[in-house]
């Protein structure tokens, strides 16, 4: 071993602090920078709009008239929709992987489809759902005499609820498999079936938990663009039904961003993207906050 | 309770349906899969990765830009967000009982809920607007800002199931407070950090939107980071909503190279936890 300098030493220890002393901060820097940017990128929309901007009906670049309610309002339709839709299969998912078979080859092809959809990229969900999903519902659509647009709100929840199955799916299983395994015996010793142990002891235990798993689904929900922008028809226009066309807040900024000219048109499209940040951080901070208190770290991946 | 009979027809009834959703949901993954293998793997040979698009009417068209392209965002995304995320990791699991890092610790879970449009433009106000023009720099920033948050904490809770006996038997040997991090505890917990890597990497590789308004995409070979550049996902993008047939066939055989390369950087990563689990 070679001789090091004390003195040395002791000053690379002070840099290496300092250094991740800032690495820290930087990551803090983000993401008030990002909090601080937006809103003062957003301020000209906000002074020239106030509250109207949110119950403002019309979004029209020419006579610079921006009024977001379209777009909360199918941001929140195709959200909602699609968590309703994911709820009972993403239940089911969450009571199978985490109680009822734990182990075997229905569980582990079950894990790995999970593990497969998180991974597929939100641009091939959009694609797949242009290509294949659209004519389906274009096909159902006008066997039931309703306009055949094929997009629209409908498929875009579609689309969104397979994105959250997964996510809301692997919270739930582990959500399920922390109640204790005690009061689970203690319930069939007394004579319970699978399905009383799992109405009467495992949905009270977990509740608090999964309904933080479908709060963090939301957020994704709310958040996802590409996959929605493929499918959703990008009107304009206040949606008439959950088959007609739409668009999200999301989707719009992804639309019109690099087309808009002005800085009132930016502005309104940056505090859009301002109301989603601060909706889905609201979202996350509440749901983890709920997961943390029921003892179950972790609901990220 | 009711009676027997009809409870165990209930829980019969119950398992049945947990079962039937539980199999229900395999259907789209095997649909997706299914076209995209389809769809996609005729389009692939040598000349669909080595050549650059072509315009509509013209056979033989290729990747090659784009794959390029990506492979520099994911790049300058990790030099960015690799050494950052992983010293915040370290900074957490060391002194994570200060309020400080409960404020940091607080931002980067705050920070992965951000959705990928809003890190687009945060990008675009920050590096494209100053800068003049859109460019493979801002787009790489904006991926480095989304893989952070990864990075982080998985260095953080891997460092902290390292036996605390380690860090005190290398600093009573002597060895400074650096050398011990760095070459004792960071080496003991290689496997798990270099996993959020690459969970980072599989995340960002596919990400869409926040290169729409950075990275912009182009049709041309580009590899000067001051330029626009061209990514699978934003070429998937352009070619898929696109009127040509042609165009879409580019655009599945895109999808099919982006979903084997997702696929395949997730093997590596269990393949990495399976072999090296040394600590964690």
């Amino acid at each position: 071993m070679h001789y090091r300098n004390p003195v040395r030493e002791i000053y690379t220890d002070k840099g290496f602090r300092t250094a991740l002393f800032l690495s820290g901060w930087i990551v803090l820097i983000i993401v008030v920078g990002i909090f601080v940017t937006l809103i003062l990128n957003s301020l000209p929309s906000i002074k020239a709009f106030g509250w109207r901007f949110f119950v403002g009906k019309e979004w029209n670049p020419v006579l610079e008239s921006y009024g977001a309610l379209p777009f909360v309002l199918g941001t929140l339709l195709t959200s909602l929709i699609a968590l309703l839709i994911s709820i009972p299969f993403s239940f089911a998912l969450s009571i199978l992987l985490g109680e009822f078979y734990k182990k075997g080859i229905l569980s582990s092809l079950l894990n790995t489809t999970i593990e497969l959809l998180s991974g597929i990229p939100s641009i091939i969900y959009g694609f797949w759902g242009l290509f294949v999903l659209v004519p389906i519902v274009r096909t159902f659509e006008i066997k039931t005499d309703l306009p055949p647009y094929g997009v629209g709100i409908f498929t875009a929840s579609i689309i969104l609820a397979i994105m959250i199955i997964p996510y809301s799916a692997s919270l739930g299983r582990e959500v399920i498999s922390l109640v204790p395994a005690e009061i689970k015996e203690a319930a069939y010793s007394l004579g319970a079936t699978r399905f009383e142990v799992v109405r009467y002891i495992i949905i009270p235990y977990a509740r608090s938990g999964i309904f933080a798993g479908f709060l963090l689904s939301l957020g994704r929900a709310l958040g996802e663009t590409m996959a929605v922008t493929m499918v959703v028809g990008n009107a304009n226009t206040f949606p008439e039904g959950i088959f007609s066309p739409g668009n999200t807040m999301a989707s719009l900024i992804a639309n019109e961003f690099t087309e808009a000219t002005g800085n009132l048109y930016l502005s309104a499209l940056i505090e859009i993207g301002l109301v989603l940040f601060i909706i889905t951080t609201i979202l996350n901070v509440f749901g983890r906050i709920v997961i943390k208190k029921t003892g179950f770290e972790g609901g990220n991946q | 309770m009711s009676n027997l009979k009809s409870r165990i027809y209930k829980d019969n009834l119950f398992l049945f349906l947990v079962v039937l959703f539980a199999i229900c949901s395999i259907v789209p993954l095997i649909f997706i899969l299914y076209y995209l293998t389809r769809q996609g793997i005729s389009s692939i040979n040598w000349h669909f990765l080595v050549n650059l698009p072509r315009p509509v009417g013209e056979k033989g068209g290729g990747i090659s830009n784009a794959l390029v392209g990506t492979f520099i965002l994911v790049l300058l995304a990790s030099v960015f967000s690799i050494p950052i995320g992983i010293g915040t990791g370290i900074y957490l699991s060391e002194y994570g009982k200060s309020r400080l890092a409960g404020v940091i610790r607080f931002c980067a879970e705050t920070l992965q809920g951000v959705p990928s449009i809003v890190v687009g433009i945060v990008a675009y106000l920050w590096v494209v607007k100053p800068m003049g023009g859109f460019s493979a720099l801002s787009g790489g920033i904006a991926l480095g800002i989304m893989m952070l948050p990864l990075i982080v904490k998985s260095t953080e809770e891997t460092l902290k199931l390292i036996p605390h006996s380690l860090k005190e038997a290398s600093l009573s040997l002597g060895v400074s407070y650096s050398r011990t991090i760095l070459k004792v505890i960071l080496p003991a917990g290689l496997s798990g950090i270099l996993n959020g890597v690459l969970i980072g990497i599989a995340r960002i590789v596919g990400e869409t939107a926040p290169l729409l308004f950075t990275a912009f995409g182009n049709q041309y070979m580009n590899i000067n980071i001051l330029k626009p550049i061209d990514s699978l996902p934003l070429l998937i993008y352009r070619y898929a909503t696109s009127p040509y047939p042609e165009w879409h066939k580019l655009a599945w055989g895109g999808s099919f190279i982006l979903i084997t390369l997702v696929l395949l950087i997730n093997v590596i990563t269990k393949g990495i936890t399976k072999k090296w689990k040394v600590l964690s």
